[in-house]
């Protein structure tokens, strides 16, 4: 039981979920094609490489949404930094990808904690300011987009049997974890996302603690836009437009609250690997589009009727 | 004042035909901008509004075209099938107590994908005449439909003729849609809910119904968005992407147009303005002389940073009450 106790409810109910999933995925392929694609090791070790990238960006994700705001410009936040890294190339390319995450991470938290613009309108209007930048920069095509050696490596190198990019995902996991429960910095993201205003009266410098958040979300997304572009060994425009809603989906999934101060890191995880194995699993039952995205929406929303439901509004 | 120096720049100068090209380009932005005013004025937040355009303009492509009972019914049911689509995004929100900006993404989903199983790929089409007589100054509905038998009077032609149809339908939607709900008990709820959720239901306030009433009529303007696009166009096309701009334009229309993201304050009509602003600045964009002193902000390549950059100074514009706050604490509400 205490087992049981230590696993929160939406991660139990998201990774039943996943069984779930799995085992249609499986009735499915055993009766079309004789085989169980679904629960061999080596598509599991493929989608666990995929979902490294959604995870990266969820965890970062992860970390603003208890802050109780959200980050819109992760998009070009990934497609920035690999592009900029991609066109320096070299062994500065990666500093130059973070950097630039560093650098959009410290724009949107000075204009949210500072400015006290809302953080959804804020970061919207960075996220075009990344995409007029890119664009002013490259012209329209990238001059060089080519990964570096390096970064092909780290996404899609196998050295201990594993991708690469998922035991990067792993560390950042890791880190994370530790962050946010075991050090002041973490309590006081949670503190902060309850209610500022206590945070605040308690003696904590909360627009730091907002900057160091948004901090920690561009330089996930850049990361990740650094590992995107080592996997598909290229660059290219607009490549992180697909990740931004996907990465709120699996943490809102994964059982954070978005009015912030609320969730565990598990639960992003989890939520993570059932929104990639959904999509995988729906994509080799050769699923149409539109049916795709219909059951992704209304998985999303039973989901969240299952444990996402607020309070009542009572005075 | 931006739309001014526009005018007063571009080659053809003030004319009917620029105003109604550029009011055709509009009219979508301003009503899905509507669109979102409403569940953002009860401190909500929808994210399907561009998704429910596309689905209506998907039907407005399957439905209207034929003889004028089959035209009124297409454009009926259109408005019918966004309408639902806010019900049942109210209905989540309400009753199934999601956080709107999380229901409404997974909601969204869900109409981009009806609209995908209407048109897996852009086609369909729409009646001619009526796409012509919605695009067009006013004048040209009489000659397509000939309301005066013997040549249209000089007073109509000279005045009302020369109003574009799309600003005329705006003006009526805020009229006969957007001012009455305003001052129903509901639509006064919907202010009272944004305000302070908690006071709005001790004052007894049905604020059930309000939620619902809001994202419906959200629902209905974004219908009516994608209705005219369908008219504009010609076709319908399930465009995922161009979806997810809708949504994000509206949001930045309405904080533009004066509309707290917090809810409470704001309304419609600024919003119509918010949606004009944006517009009107990739509009100037387009005909600054490239030899000019201001040639470089017309350089194709740049315009998307400097429309960035607007949008992010016209919102930290709000940030100048930071500045006057004695108390710091003030901050946090």
């Amino acid at each position: 039981m205490s087992l049981l106790r230590a696993i929160d409810r939406p991660t139990l109910i998201a990774g039943s979920f996943i069984v779930v999933i799995l085992f249609a995925g499986t009735v499915y392929t055993v009766l079309t094609q004789g085989t169980a694609t679904f629960i061999e090791p080596t598509y599991l070790l493929q989608q666990a490489k995929i979902a490294a990238f959604l995870g990266i960006v969820a965890a970062g994700m992860m970390i603003v949404i208890l802050l109780g705001h959200i980050d819109l410009s992760v998009p070009w936040t990934i497609a920035a930094s690999a592009m900029l890294a991609t066109a320096v190339g070299g062994a500065w390319a990666i500093p130059v990808g973070l950097g630039v995450g560093l650098a959009v991470g410290l724009v949107n938290g000075l204009g949210v904690a500072f400015l006290r613009v809302p953080s959804m309108i804020f970061t919207l209007g960075v996220n075009a300011v990344l995409r007029g930048l890119m664009v002013m920069l490259t012209g329209g095509f990238a001059p060089q987009s080519d990964a570096t050696k390096v970064m092909i490596w780290i996404a899609a190198g196998e050295p201990l049997g594993v991708a690469n990019s998922v035991l990067v995902w792993a560390l950042i996991s890791v880190v994370l974890v530790f962050m946010l429960t075991r050090t002041p910095l973490g309590r006081y993201i949670y503190a902060t996302g309850n209610r500022e205003a206590a945070t605040y009266l308690s003696g904590i410098n909360t627009r730091l603690v907002l900057i160091a958040g948004f901090v920690i979300c561009s330089l996930c997304a850049s990361l990740s836009g650094l590992l995107i572009a080592g996997y598909a060994s290229k660059a290219f425009q607009a490549m992180g437009d697909v990740y931004l809603l996907p990465a709120i989906a699996a943490v809102v999934v994964g059982g954070t609250n978005i009015l912030g101060g609320q969730g565990r890191y598990s639960g992003t995880v989890v939520g993570t690997i059932l929104i990639v194995l959904l999509q995988s699993v729906l994509s080799v039952a050769q699923m149409p589009e539109a049916g795709r995205q219909i059951i992704y929406g209304v998985v999303i929303i039973v989901m969240l009727l299952a444990y996402g439901r607020g309070s009542a509004a009572r005075a | 004042m931006l739309y001014t120096l526009y005018s007063t720049l571009h080659p053809k100068g003030w004319t009917v035909d620029l105003l109604v090209q550029n009011s055709n380009e509009s009219f979508a932005l301003i009503m899905v901008s509507m669109a979102q005013t409403v569940p953002v004025l009860t401190g909500g937040l929808d994210l399907s509004v561009g998704p429910i355009m596309t689905m209506t303009n998907c039907i407005a492509s399957v439905l209207v075209s034929g003889n004028p009972g089959a035209l009124v019914g297409g454009i009926a049911l259109c408005l019918a099938a966004g309408a639902l689509a806010g019900f049942v995004n109210g209905c989540i929100v309400v009753f199934g107590r999601i956080q709107p900006i999380i229901a409404t993404l997974a909601t969204g989903a869900v109409y981009i994908g009806f609209s995908l199983l209407l048109r897996p790929t852009p086609g369909g089409k729409v009646d001619e005449n009526l796409a012509w007589v919605a695009t067009n100054a006013f004048s040209e509905m009489d000659t397509t439909f000939h309301w005066f038998p013997d040549g249209a009077p000089g007073w109509f032609t000279h005045t009302v003729g020369l109003a574009p149809v799309p600003i005329l339908l705006i003006l009526l939607i805020v009229a006969l849609v957007w001012l009455p709900f305003r001052n129903t008990v509901t639509g006064r709820g919907c202010y009272a809910v944004g305000s302070s959720e908690g006071a709005a239901y001790m004052s007894g306030l049905q604020v059930w119904r309000s939620k619902v009433a809001a994202y419906t009529l959200g629902g209905l303007f974004a219908a009516f968005g994608g209705l005219y696009l369908a008219l504009q166009t010609g076709t319908g096309n399930a465009d995922i992407p161009q979806a997810g701009a809708y949504t994000l334009n509206s949001i930045a229309a309405v904080v533009v147009g004066g509309t707290s993201l917090f809810g409470g304050s704001g309304g419609a009509i600024g919003s119509i303005f918010g949606a004009l602003v944006l517009r009107s600045i990739s509009f100037c964009f387009r005909v600054f002389d490239t030899e000019g002193p201001l040639g470089f902000l017309a350089n194709p390549l740049l315009q998307p940073i400097f429309e960035g950059v607007i949008l992010l100074l016209a919102v930290s514009l709000g940030a100048a009450r930071v500045f006057r706050v004695k108390n710091r604490l003030t901050l946090f509400t």
